[in-house]
């Protein structure tokens, strides 16, 4: 196997008192999908600015591309394709010029970048916005746009921060799509998310991060196979006897769970269970069976109660 | 500052010079139009007032030509600062798009080296233009007008770089209201510009002197009109110089502060 694009070792951010990243480990493979999920705050986005070697590092070892942030920061982001958070796109240019002005800053000459820039827009279906100012564009626009920024330089590594946050579904299926394809194509993508839908439909492995460690780690089939059962039942009582009827449930699954409207039971076999449930006499207001996801390996790791 | 690649600050200049190819009619008034009004008002229309008043006395030249020269010098002075003040918030905060460049390989040395040196094209720009209109009104040659742009892109770079550095400190764009209510204005008012600084008070007239706007009316005036300079010529560029540096220097640190956590 090929030497790992990143590696860190003991990783840590402090902020003054605050650590964001607290001595992490994980290593990203070549053309693999990456994926860092967790809450708001667990320490995502300050993982991926020490990767992307715009944030210098606390303390412990990182290597980008077999360098080192602090020395070879530039060569490393000469070699790598960032799309932050939030689009930061020159909105009074074109989306051409946008393109234009960014392959520059890689030191392109202009004509391998307008090669590019049909390239890319075609990727990103703007071309027939190549002309337009950005400011009007839609959301899902924009944010194509800057993935088309971020590959402008042709990145062996596509760093993503949240790059579905705030898109309408049909924008995000459309995204989901070009990434897929960037994957297929060799490019080695990180991705932060907070969406499970998103988490498990892109990435190859993952890690779950909370309060600045990662509490878990594998692709996301081993991680509900690790952390959760195959299936959930969902049973839901009349309000204020969700306690009493859970009583009565504890044997049918590996483990139960009581939320304020509702049970859910962990079990391998969903039907079985209800079977039983309905044996036992309990009848549910409504009743939903379904696979364990990604969702519930996240809950479970990180709890139910909000963080903000 | 070691080591610095100077085409990587070349390629923010492109840039800047692409985006201001989009926006530039929104400053185009406030280049050609401000010194034409301003040379109207003040120089022909407020001039006749001075000339034929006991202004001829204290002047000796006719007011326009002693205003022209003082207000080639505010003008840069208020190039320099707005061009460091609300683009550079825009760049750190508005926008963000300080945090896009430094995705690439630009660094934060570069990027205010960058930023400075496109003012400073700007300034070229601007300052050409106003000495152009100075010449039009009569208020100077063709050659001492030229002449008196080093000194005032000298000015407006003084003032760059110090008001970079004081951008990229502020949470909000409240304190840059203040930096030109309290700053910039003052000193376009009391520095020289419209009037000798020996017409103020006797205890205001050291602090006019410690300005840098000052510095630049001096040299702008002294070289545009061909006559002697209020204070030794190398001191006012000493000053100028040192300023320009030290908000180099204090510009990329707080930039570096701000940007890079």
């Amino acid at each position: 196997m090929s030497e790992p694009l990143v590696t860190a070792r003991n990783l840590r951010k402090s902020f003054g008192e605050l650590v964001a990243v607290d001595d992490i480990d994980f290593e990203v493979r070549s053309g693999e999908v990456f994926g860092f999920l967790g809450p708001n705050g667990a320490g995502k986005s300050s993982t991926m600015r020490m990767i992307g070697s715009v944030s210098p590092v606390t303390s412990g070892e990182l290597r980008v591309l077999g360098m080192d942030p602090a020395q070879d920061g530039a060569r490393i982001r000469a070699r790598l394709g960032v799309v932050p958070q939030e689009d930061n796109l020159d909105e009074e240019l074109t989306v051409y010029e946008n393109l234009l002005i960014y392959g520059r800053y890689f030191g392109l000459p202009k004509k391998v970048i307008d090669g590019r820039i049909d390239e890319l827009l075609k990727f990103a279906q703007l071309d027939e916005r190549r002309k337009s100012r950005v400011e009007p564009l839609s959301g899902g626009m924009k944010r194509r746009l800057t993935i088309a920024r971020g590959l402008i330089n042709s990145p062996e590594l596509l760093l993503l921060d949240e790059p579905t946050t705030g898109l309408d579904p049909q924008a995000r299926h459309l995204l989901w799509d070009r990434l897929y394809r960037l994957k297929r194509e060799g490019v080695t993508l990180i991705i932060t998310t907070h969406y499970m839908d998103e988490a498990e439909q892109l990435c190859d492995r993952l890690v779950i991060m909370d309060k600045g460690k990662i509490v878990a780690e594998g692709s996301p089939r081993e991680l509900i196979e690790q952390h959760s059962t195959r299936e959930v039942l969902e049973l839901r009582f009349e309000v204020g006897t969700q306690e009493e009827h859970a009583d009565k449930l504890r044997d049918l699954g590996t483990r139960i769970e009581i939320l304020p409207d509702r049970v859910l039971v962990y079990t391998n076999d969903a039907d079985h269970a209800f079977e039983e449930v309905h044996a036992r006499g309990l009848v549910p207001e409504s009743t939903v069976s379904r696979r364990a996801t990604l969702e519930d390996v996240f809950l479970h790791l990180t709890g139910r109660s909000l963080v903000e | 500052m070691i080591g610095i690649n100077l085409s990587h600050p070349a390629r923010l200049i492109e840039a800047s010079a692409r985006v201001y190819r989009r926006t530039y009619r929104g400053s185009l008034v406030s280049t050609f139009f401000n010194p034409i009004l301003f040379l109207l008002a003040m120089g022909v229309g407020l001039g006749k007032l001075v000339d034929s008043g006991s202004g001829d006395a204290t002047l000796d030249i006719p007011y326009l030509t002693f205003l022209a020269p003082g207000l080639l010098a505010a003008t840069a002075m208020t190039t320099g600062a707005s061009d460091s003040a609300f683009p550079v918030m825009a760049g750190i905060k508005w926008r963000k798009s300080y945090d896009a460049v430094l995705a690439t390989p630009i660094g934060v040395t570069d990027l205010v080296v960058g930023h400075l040196g496109w003012v400073g094209i700007r300034l070229v720009f601007v300052t050409l233009v106003y000495s152009a209109v100075m010449t039009v009104f009569g208020a100077t040659t063709v050659v001492e007008g030229l002449l008196a742009i080093p000194p005032a892109v000298a000015t407006g770079m003084a003032f760059a770089g110090i008001v970079t550095a004081y951008t990229a400190r502020l949470k909000d764009e409240q304190g840059l209201s203040s930096l030109f209510r309290f700053g910039i204005t003052p000193l376009f008012l009391f520095s020289g510009t419209f009037f000798p600084v020996t017409q103020l008070p006797g205890w205001l007239q050291p602090v006019a002197y410690a300005t840098p706007l000052w510095h630049g009316v001096s040299l702008c005036r002294g070289l545009a009109l061909g006559t002697e300079f209020e204070v030794n010529p190398l001191v006012s560029i000493g000053y100028l110089l040192a300023l320009i540096l030290l908000g180099m220097v204090l510009a990329t640190r707080t930039m570096r502060k701000r940007l890079v956590k």
